[in-house]
């Protein structure tokens, strides 16, 4: 994928560099934030803060895009050009400033009720055109700011204020609708894990085209501990598998698990890693073309319990870029038609004159 | 092939010529018999020769219902004159029926007199049943009433391309062509502007391209030769109607996209429409994405909702930003208005606006979305509404609408509807240097200084005089700033939750687009003395007008104003409707204008309504007011 790095590389330089070196404190605003204290929005905003100083970007070409939600005010605490728009609208407008601005780093900051239930059609649509977008999924499976409602990434069952008796509904895995969605970039990290998390921005920052990211962040108000088996490092090590690219998908005490495809039914699935089968271990390809061992991978996740969830890049192509492709066309009708004349576009090719 | 004669005619000295001021042709079929197609043409042919022209197309919102039924009849109107004119005629002197539906749909509409020319082939006993004639029309009497041209229209098509080698299906299919050839004899028109056209749209095709042609000319002919048709009809050039100046045909939708064209160059920045398809409005969309050498963006979005969030995305980046939809999308949109409106950034909403509720008739006119342009979002969210009156006009519409949200940063519905969108009528192409200025100066530095004397931006500092906000782009250094819905703080733009605040924000948001500069309302009262005034808005400016001369022509004095800007409304509006006894609102809907008149300024105005998907007819109005005069 040598040739995606170098069209990274040209995408990034329409956007002017900074002047001078940034600082992590460049990019916090003058405003207090006001999330809830202990709230893992605070660990992705430092995250993020403290990222955007190596992107070396000038923060005036920098723009964060929100919805509506707790994860949506994040804009304002980003000293950078940013609106807060509304519920689940956050794709659309983005999509427009980006394709008109192709000299702007355009940032969508989301969660599991903006993105995928009111605004669920905006995100496969930015998907699948590649607009060049890099968006946040907060997931924390659970309504926040209207306290307390199911999500639509909420496991069945889930009790709630809206559903004393339990949810009814199946929820969505991000990562798979991502991938249904001809996303060209997914990945998922974890609040809490600074490292993890900033990588995976780096990675989603050099991405050409639409990068999703689902973080996964705890809501300690209205859903606490959602991702403890995650969290915690003796549980985590048996719950997630950490992708990384080029490498086998081995997991657990002394990596005693790996990912290997059934081969009768071509799906994959978690075994005890022996002399035996060791060999047939999945070595990790985010590059492959087919979206299809992405997809499976991201099946691999129990929606109850969390146990064999993937986390890391699951898929990073390069696909032609939607605003690039919009600019071009631009370009080719200025040099197949020149460039428009008003006068002669108003008068047409059928006039007659009256004579004075 | 058996035309001898160049390709522009003129019809020998062997039959009567008849003088004629004014004709109103309406030609009829199936929607998939190349009606609209035949009345374009006709349209550009008179045109051309210098007629004034007024064109109202009728179709199914159906593609191709199914063939030979009255729903799928598909109709073009178009009235042209010697003189000034105003509709497209309310009742045509000549019919052309392709089929047994096509007369049963129109006829009702014919005076007596009128001449109609059937295509006979089409007239055969399952046709006839088809729709309920249960005896044919042609043979029963029942149409002793008109001049009644048969003619075997299919049949002497496929006879005249016989040397084509064409099945017989698709030389059927240029009956169309010899329709118009036959009706370009009749009424005199130039010919050469068809023929260049058919060998333009059929290029690829050079064979269909000449068999139109030779279909066109062999009606020509047939008119020349055939002894039913014993008289033609000149109507001389409009000359007196025009004051000098450069011509052509436009129609409503054409002219909007124009106007978006020239306001973008005018203003400097790059044009963005974002924009899901729906009827009336997808023409618009259509037009702009060919001019992508003029810098226009067109992003045709997945849905409604995406459309106009884009848009708002591209003017938060300094496009001169547009979304251009028909009611039912401007429902779905309401929200994100509301945005541009708390925003306060400039974008274009353009409303095509059709028959309602829901779905209601998306190929037929309606002024039905006022109210929703006026009040349709949550909370106080006024928006500046501006309507074209005429097909030409929704250029100058387009710029005017470009004027405000430009300089007042501010959404601006354009409520245009499908009788401007698609009728077509002759304009006066304006020269270049003549269009308004519609420069902008995006913010670049700080624009306030703190009680400690630093130099700060404020994004909600307004200009005193437009109360404006300052429009600072990304991509501009030290002006990073954050915009939301939330309510701000005035000035910074900081979120405020501040009661008094809400309330001086929404009074202020209020005050800037009362204040909105907007001409005066300009009455039309010839003498002077009239003592009633019809009061209108939009398309019905052409309908309204025909009928006020009528009136004036017996001698009732009227005076007539019409809107072109509905909010906030010229400043003179209330002085004008306190000077009349009477106030008659005429509206294709049930009395919106009337109901903002009366709640603003406590007049009496009286409402004459009408709702059928269809424009006023000049005599039916001119009827209305008498009544309104005389009650």
């Amino acid at each position: 994928m040598a040739d995606t790095t170098e069209t990274s590389a040209n995408l990034l330089s329409l956007v002017p560099k900074a002047a001078g070196k940034q600082t992590m404190k460049d990019f916090k605003s003058d405003q207090e934030v006001r999330w809830c204290p202990g709230c893992g929005d605070y660990a992705i905003l430092a995250a993020v803060q403290g990222f955007m100083p190596e992107l070396g970007l000038a923060k005036e070409n920098i723009v964060f895009v929100s919805g509506i939600g707790c994860s949506s005010r994040f804009p304002y605490y980003m000293n950078t050009y940013g609106m807060h728009s509304i519920h689940g609208r956050a794709p659309a407008i983005a999509t427009g400033l980006a394709t008109s601005r192709r000299d702007l780093s355009v940032w969508v900051v989301t969660g599991d009720g903006d993105a995928l239930s009111i605004g669920g059609n905006h995100l496969i649509h930015a998907l699948r055109r590649n607009v060049n977008l890099k968006i946040l999924l907060f997931n924390n499976r659970i309504y926040g700011l209207t306290k307390g409602q199911y999500s639509p990434t909420s496991e069945i069952g889930k009790i709630t204020k809206s559903t004393p008796m339990g949810s009814l509904d199946a929820p969505f895995n991000p990562v798979s609708l991502a991938l249904g969605a001809e996303a060209t970039f997914v990945a998922r990290t974890v609040d809490s894990d600074r490292k993890h998390l900033t990588e995976v921005l780096r990675q989603a920052a050099a991405h050409e085209g639409t990068a999703l990211v689902e973080i996964y962040q705890n809501c300690n108000i209205f859903n606490d501990g959602a991702f403890d088996v995650i969290k915690d490092r003796e549980q985590a090590q048996e719950a997630v598998i950490r992708l990384e690219h080029g490498q086998p998908i081995r997991f657990g005490v002394d990596d005693a698990k790996g990912v290997v495809r059934d081969p009768v039914t071509g799906d994959l699935v978690v075994v005890d890693v022996t002399p035996e089968n060791e060999a047939d271990v999945l070595v990790h390809d985010a590059h492959a073309a087919s979206p299809t061992t992405a997809f499976a991978l991201s099946r691999l996740a129990d929606p109850d319990t969390l146990h064999h969830t993937p986390i890391g890049v699951l898929r990073s192509v390069g696909r032609p870029v939607y605003d690039t492709l919009m600019a071009r066309q631009l370009e080719d009708a200025v040099e197949r038609q020149g460039t428009g004349d008003l006068g002669a576009l108003l008068a047409g090719s059928d006039t007659w004159t009256v004579a004075g | 092939m058996t035309s001898q004669v160049s390709t522009e005619r003129e019809p020998t000295a062997a039959k009567d010529v008849r003088r004629l001021e004014r004709v109103v042709i309406r030609f009829a079929g199936d929607s998939g018999d190349g009606m609209q197609l035949t009345g374009d043409r006709f349209t550009s042919e008179t045109a051309s020769f210098g007629n004034d022209l007024s064109t109202l197309p009728n179709f199914p919102a159906e593609i191709r219902a199914p063939a030979g039924t009255l729903p799928g009849v598909s109709s073009f109107q178009l009235h042209f004159a010697d003189h000034d004119i105003l509709t497209p005629g309310d009742a045509p002197n000549v019919l052309v029926a392709m089929n047994p539906a096509a007369l049963k749909a129109n006829l009702a509409d014919l005076p007596r007199g009128a001449e109609i020319i059937v295509n006979t082939d089409e007239f055969t006993s399952r046709a006839l049943q088809k729709v309920g004639y249960a005896a044919d029309p042609l043979a029963d009497g029942s149409l002793d009433a008109y001049q009644v041209h048969p003619v075997p229209l299919t049949t002497l098509t496929v006879e005249a391309l016989k040397e084509f080698g064409l099945t017989r299906k698709e030389a059927e299919r240029s009956k169309n062509m010899f329709a118009l050839g036959l009706l370009s004899w009749m009424y005199h028109r130039p010919t050469e502007g068809t023929e260049a056209f058919l060998r333009k749209k059929f290029a690829k095709k050079p064979q269909i391209a000449e068999a139109n042609i030779a279909a066109y000319r062999a009606g020509w002919n047939f008119g020349e030769t055939t002894e039913d048709f014993a008289v033609s009809y000149e109507v001389a050039p409009a000359s007196k109607a025009f004051p000098p100046g450069v011509y052509r045909n436009i129609s409503g939708n054409l002219a909007l996209s124009y106007g978006l064209v020239a306001a973008s160059r005018q203003a400097g920045l790059p044009l963005y429409l974002g924009s899901y398809p729906i009827t009336p409005a997808s023409d618009i969309l259509h037009e702009l994405s060919r001019h992508k050498n003029f810098g226009v963006r067109t992003f045709q979005a997945e849905d409604e909702i995406a459309g106009i969030g884009a848009a708002l995305g591209a003017a938060f980046g300094g496009s001169l930003a547009v979304t251009t939809t028909s009611g039912p999308g401007v429902a779905l949109k309401s929200e994100t208005v509301g945005l541009a409106v708390s925003l306060e950034l400039p974008l274009l909403i353009v409303d095509i606006q059709r028959g309602g509720p829901s779905t209601g008739l998306p190929t037929k006119t309606e002024q039905a979305d006022l109210l929703q342009a006026m009040y349709g979002r949550n909370g106080e969210a006024p928006v500046p509404v501006v309507a074209p009156r005429t097909p030409a006009d929704c250029f100058d519409a387009a710029l005017e609408a470009a004027r405000i949200a430009l300089t007042y940063r501010t959404p601006v519905f354009l409520l245009s509807d499908g009788y401007l969108a698609n009728g077509s009528e002759p304009w006066r192409v304006p020269e270049v240097e003549d269009l308004p200025d519609l420069r902008v100066e995006f913010a670049d530095g700080p624009n306030h200084t703190t009680e400690d004397g630093v130099e700060v931006f404020w994004p909600f500092k307004r200009d005193p005089e437009t109360l404006a906000r300052p429009w600072a782009v990304p991509g501009t250094p030290g002006l990073e700033h954050r915009i939301g819905g939330i309510e701000k703080q005035d000035g910074t733009g900081n979120i405020s939750y501040d009661p008094a605040n809400h309330d001086f924000m929404v009074r202020t948001r209020q005050a800037k687009v009362d204040g909105i500069a907007v001409p005066d309302l300009e009455v039309d009262d010839p003498d002077g003395d009239a003592r009633i005034l019809v009061l209108g808005w939009g398309s019905t400016y052409g309908p309204i007008t025909a009928a006020v001369r009528r009136l004036r022509g017996i001698g009732h004095p009227v005076a007539q104003a019409h809107l072109r800007h509905l909010n906030p409304f010229p400043a003179n509006l209330g002085e004008v409707l306190r000077a009349y006894d009477k106030v008659v609102v005429p509206e294709m809907n049930l009395g919106q204008l009337a109901t903002l008149i009366r709640a603003k300024f406590l007049v009496d105005a009286r409402s004459h309504t009408q709702v059928n998907g269809m424009p006023f007819k000049a005599e039916q109005l001119a009827a209305a007011l008498k009544e309104a005069i005389d009650g």
